[in-house]
């Protein structure tokens, strides 16, 4: 049973992941990625429970925790081009300089 | 007995999730813009996850592993509607953002013909 569910969520990855390489904009790629994460957190959940040890959800759980704040860092770095400066920041960053 | 109910549970929530989470993923490849792409991808997560994860609890029992799959299942319920929020916005937000290949109903204006 564990088996056969890891198998299918392994299809979906696969699938999430052939939208991330056709993705046209990057925006479709973030969210192939954001979705193949929160596959992975499932397939790890699933696949402790195949091998008898449950001791894996806590590194399921950390992975669902990174998954979501690298999505939101790389919207943001995409958005800035920066990682250290808000919105409404006089910071300009040096390439853009007149 | 009550194990064989148990187990045939857990089977049925499990195949469930994983349907749902693969009419999602083919969502997810198949339908023709960014914006009809969001919405598969961020509402099956939550139903998806959601079954396959009752499915793990109830093969668990009560014990402290039904206790970390119930901080997965909260976790991604808050997060995976953030994230695609945050994207939404982030596209539109964008000046050379993504088209909307649909247009919405209820205006004047005549619809393209789509063709992906």
């Amino acid at each position: 049973m564990f088996a056969a569910a890891t198998l299918g969520i392994m299809v979906c990855m696969g699938l999430a992941l052939g939208r991330a390489l056709l993705g046209p904009t990057v925006y479709d790629r973030i969210l192939a990625v954001n979705s193949f994460g929160a596959k992975t957190v499932l397939m790890i959940a699933v696949m402790g429970f195949l091998s008898g040890r449950p001791d894996f959800l806590d590194i399921a759980l950390i992975y669902a925790l990174i998954n979501f704040i690298s999505t939101i860092a790389v919207l943001k770095f995409i958005r800035y081009g920066d990682m250290g400066w808000p919105r409404g920041s006089d910071h300009i960053p040096p390439e853009r300089r007149q | 007995m009550s194990e064989l109910l148990i187990s045939a549970c857990s089977g049925l929530l499990l195949a469930g999730g994983i349907v749902i989470m693969l009419i999602g993923s083919l969502g997810l490849l198949r339908m023709p813009d960014f914006y009809t792409r969001l919405h598969p991808a961020g509402m099956t997560d939550t139903l998806g996850a959601g079954l396959v994860l009752l499915g793990l609890m109830l093969q668990a029992g009560p014990t402290l592993v039904t206790v970390k799959l119930l901080l997965i299942l909260l976790l991604l319920w808050f997060t995976s509607p953030v994230a695609s929020h945050a994207l939404a916005r982030a596209a539109l937000a964008d000046p050379e953002n993504p088209k909307p290949l649909l247009q919405p109903d209820l205006t004047d204006k005549e619809t393209p013909p789509s063709s992906s």
